[in-house]
């Protein structure tokens, strides 16, 4: 029960967050890609104070505790190559997100106060992630 | 078919805080990294022992702009692109995510803080296809 109370708090701050901050403006979002047309760069500061914040945060509560304050470890990815499928599948993204100025990030807090067109774009994401899923689980050697 | 935007260094720099602040509870209270592409895992997966949390997260995150434009906020909004351009954009952030292991919340913000590699890697090669869409889109092949 904690646990689920914890993220729904870090939910709501991330939400209103992402909110005040123009990611969930698909407008504003595709601005920041366009310093030859109709540029607006606060993307850049978006990205700016979220990291500062996460890397101080981060430093302080792993130098402080060996464990989360509700979980026994703190689960961090372990993968460490670098490989075509995370250049290739990042790669992807964004060109999608070029198309449609929607990240998921940006999506998910969109569909509390712009819920059209947010959900048509997020059931198409659904899709896409099946379909990805589906195509990772298939042995190797249907695909090559 | 780009709209103009107003430049909000203050708000955006503010929002930008806040999502870190986001990110920093859900590690320090549940140890796990805040990445929407997983979080999404908690509809996909419903069975996971992950998974009420991660509705929870999400929850919260499509709640808060919805409680705050009730409470008289107001979010500037525009998709300056057509519907079935936003269908496939859909598809190709879904694929990409997924084979990306994440997206710009993962990746971006918490796998940049811990000074992750693959992040860094993964996150400039999306930026860079991200600028290349937009330009060829706008002023390639657009108007």
């Amino acid at each position: 029960m904690n646990r689920i109370l914890s993220a729904l708090v870090a939910g709501l701050v991330f939400g209103i967050g992402i909110a005040v901050s123009g990611m969930a403006n698909p407008a504003k979002v595709l601005n920041f890609f366009d310093p030859l047309g109709t540029w607006d760069p606060s993307l850049a500061f978006v990205m700016g104070g979220a990291l500062m914040t996460t890397f101080i945060g981060y430093r302080v509560i792993f130098g402080r505790r060996q464990a989360p304050l509700f979980d026994t470890k703190f689960h961090l990815p372990t993968a460490r190559t670098i490989d075509a499928r995370l250049i290739g599948g990042s790669a992807l993204f964004g060109v999608g997100w070029g198309i449609s100025g929607f990240c998921p990030g940006g999506a998910i807090p969109a569909l509390g106060f712009a819920p059209w067109p947010t959900a048509l774009f997020l059931i198409a994401m659904g899709a896409g992630i099946l379909l990805a899923r589906w195509l990772q689980a298939l042995p190797r050697r249907q695909i090559a | 078919m780009s709209t103009v935007t107003e430049f909000t260094p203050f708000a955006s720099f503010i929002g930008g805080v806040l999502i870190g602040l986001g990110a920093v509870i859900l590690m320090g209270f549940n140890g796990r990294i805040a990445g929407m592409t997983a979080m999404l895992g908690g509809v996909l997966e419903p069975r996971s022992p992950d998974s009420p949390w991660r509705l929870a997260f999400l929850a919260g995150a499509i709640v808060a702009p919805l409680i705050a434009t009730l409470m008289g906020a107001e979010f500037a909004f525009a998709s300056p692109t057509t519907g079935v351009l936003l269908a496939i954009g859909g598809v190709i952030v879904g694929v990409g995510v997924t084979y990306g292991s994440g997206c710009t919340s993962g990746h971006g913000v918490c796998g940049l803080a811990r000074l992750s590699p693959r992040s860094l890697v993964a996150t400039l090669t999306f930026m860079a296809t991200t600028f290349l869409t937009v330009t060829l889109m706008r002023h390639v092949f657009g108007d």
